[in-house]
């Protein structure tokens, strides 16, 4: 186990969001997380990343607590890439992927051939390597969401949290960030977990799914497991049919109408 | 932009050539402000007279130079360079191109307390003048500026401090303390507070080297622990969520820096009073001239240096023989300045 959650409890200041719950990250495995708004999804996965210090029981990183060892330690295992990341006005894809390289770097070893190797590879495998000299703002959503992917990268690790990596964008960058993923997870054994709103492209390119809803684990297991007629009325509170995804043979919904709504669609 | 990378064995830079030439010219301005800015004076000096008198022992100018010129001159610098570092590390951790140590409550701390010292010390004042401006004065700035900065501090402190918060809380700080300020000067003996107003503009007048010293003193300690923390200080201009994931000690860094940068204020603010607007000019001028993304802190300090000296210069022989405090002169520059920045920010 890469990666675990026991009994944590999870919030900001009085509220708690979750409530004691149990989730292990299996080493090379790629695991999505999934559920409506507000279910505690992304909170959830700020705590797996240590970004958010859980109000109790406790995140292991190989077995042992996260916040006992120390954040730069953690930053060379786990690289998190949060949800709809900021950065500073006018800085280029070069400067910003380099900034990936921080935990390896100290006041006396500030660029190494090691960082310069990360950071060109890391462009390279996310196919920036001719933006490297365009400041962020320039670049569309996609290219920018690569470029932060391309920060993650450099990093060096080999657990990967990804927040809503595909939010803003259009189909055609969301599959592509997601092959990137699954190249990540492919062709160098990464461990990956992220947090998706898309179930169809969840279960296309996740080993895994995780079900939540209102801060508890519905249901895991593999996407065919997981992504169930009965789950997603119980986790979406949605009617939909599941039929087989005629391209990748995974799961895919086709939502009729939410539960909550009486009203029929249209025929 | 053009980096070139120096690697000796496990040390390795990234020097941007840039930020080099810059801050080299910078230096060069500076010497040569400051050799103009000690022509100036009881007895007006020529330029070649400024230098032989400077490094000939025997000169008859010499005395003067060394005890009264240089060490104003190198005062005005120093001040420059602290203040602009000090703005540097402000800017980048509020995010925020306006950000300056006004808005960490240092020199509007300051100004109450010295305003507060020299008004209470009234009637007395006559007799405690040389001790109470040489020692006391700087010893009450300083002070003003710590607590003005606890105050700041605390009250933007929010399970974490957000660099929005400590802005907008800074703002609302300095206003209090500009108010309290204004307070005690109209309560203060008529001659009490014509003395403080001169303080509260930012003067370089009489400067010696009792003020050259602390000031160095305090350059020499925490520029090196700041040039420590500036991968940090890179780092702490992204999101929160980042710099974490990145292994930064967020809060810590974030502490430790904002610590340096109220000492960098307090300190100058307690040799020249507070100069208005060349913490808050110099790091996006310095930003600019090396077209980085963040206020690079070296060269800051420089652009500091230069503005200071610039300006005592302008103050000086602008309505000569009549002498500016320097603080008039870099409110007038910088107040189009910042208009233009908040302007610029609006788009």
């Amino acid at each position: 186990m890469r990666l675990q959650a026991a009994g944590v409890k999870l919030g900001y200041g009085e509220r708690l969001v979750v409530d004691g719950l149990d989730l292990g990250i299996e080493a090379g495995t790629v695991t999505t997380i999934i559920g409506p708004n507000g279910c505690g999804k992304s909170t959830l996965l700020r705590a797996l990343g240590r970004l958010l210090k859980p109000q109790g029981g406790e995140v292991l990183l190989d077995g042992k607590r996260i916040d006992k060892i120390p954040t730069r330690e953690v930053a060379k295992i786990l690289g998190v890439l949060p949800q709809a990341p900021s950065a500073p006005e006018g800085l280029t894809v070069a400067d910003l992927v380099a900034r990936g390289r921080h935990p390896h770097q100290t006041w006396y070893r500030q660029w190494s051939s090691d960082d310069e190797g990360a950071v060109a590879a890391a462009l390279d495998m996310t196919g920036l390597a001719d933006l490297a000299e365009r400041p962020l703002d320039e670049l569309s959503g996609g290219q920018r969401q690569r470029a932060w992917i391309s920060m993650a990268l450099a990093q060096g690790t080999d657990l990967l949290l990804l927040d809503e990596p595909t939010t803003f964008l259009d189909l055609a960058h969301q599959v592509e960030v997601l092959e990137l993923v699954r190249h990540l997870h492919q062709e160098a054994g990464r461990t990956v977990v992220m947090v998706l709103h898309d179930l169809n492209l969840a279960a296309r390119y996740a080993d895994r799914l995780v079900a939540m809803r209102a801060g508890r684990v519905v249901a895991a297991g593999t996407p065919h497991e997981v992504l169930t007629e009965d789950l997603l009325g119980e986790v979406f509170e949605l009617d939909a049919k599941v039929i087989e995804d005629p391209v990748a043979g995974t799961p895919l919904v086709v939502p009729i109408r939410p539960r909550s709504h009486p009203t029929q669609p249209r025929a | 932009m053009t980096a070139l990378s120096l690697r000796v064995g496990a040390v390795s830079w990234r020097v941007r050539l840039r930020g080099v030439a810059v801050s080299l010219l910078g230096l060069v301005l500076i010497v040569l402000l400051m050799a103009m800015n000690m022509r100036i004076g009881e007895i007006r000096m020529t330029l070649p007279e400024v230098i032989s008198g400077t490094f000939d022992v025997n000169s008859a100018a010499h005395f003067v130079i060394m005890e009264l010129r240089l060490p104003r001159a190198l005062t005005g610098a120093l001040v420059g360079a602290a203040l602009a570092l000090s703005g540097a590390i402000i800017q980048s951790i509020a995010r925020n191109p306006l950000a300056s140590p006004e808005i960490l409550g240092v020199t509007t701390g300051a100004s109450v307390t010295v305003v507060a010292g020299v008004v209470a010390s009234g009637s007395a004042y006559g007799g405690a003048s040389g001790l109470l401006a040489t020692a006391g004065i700087p010893a009450l700035a300083l002070l003003g500026g710590l607590v003005g900065a606890a105050v700041v501090y605390g009250l933007a402190w929010r399970r974490g401090l957000d660099g929005y918060r400590l802005v907008l809380v800074g703002i609302g700080v300095a206003a209090v303390f500009t108010n309290i300020k204004f307070w005690l000067l109209t309560v203060g003996d008529v001659n009490d507070t014509g003395r403080a107003m001169v303080w509260i503009s930012g003067s370089l007048n009489g400067r010696g080297w009792e003020h050259v010293l602390p000031t160095a003193l305090a350059l020499a300690v925490l520029v090196p622990l700041t040039l420590l923390g500036t991968r940090s200080l890179d780092a702490l201009r992204f999101g929160d969520d980042t710099v974490t994931a990145l292994g930064v000690r967020t809060n810590v860094s974030r502490a430790l820096m904002i610590l340096a940068a109220v000492l960098l204020a307090a300190v100058a603010t307690a040799s020249a009073g507070p100069i208005a607007f060349v913490a808050l000019a110099s790091p996006q001028i310095a930003l600019r001239l090396t077209r980085s993304a963040q206020p690079p802190l070296l060269c800051s300090a420089v652009v500091g240096a230069v503005l200071t000296t610039a300006a005592d210069l302008i103050a000086r022989t602008a309505f000569s023989p009549l002498e500016l405090p320097v603080g008039i002169v870099t409110a007038v520059l910088g107040a189009p300045y910042l208009i233009h920045l908040i302007w610029r920010s609006r788009k």
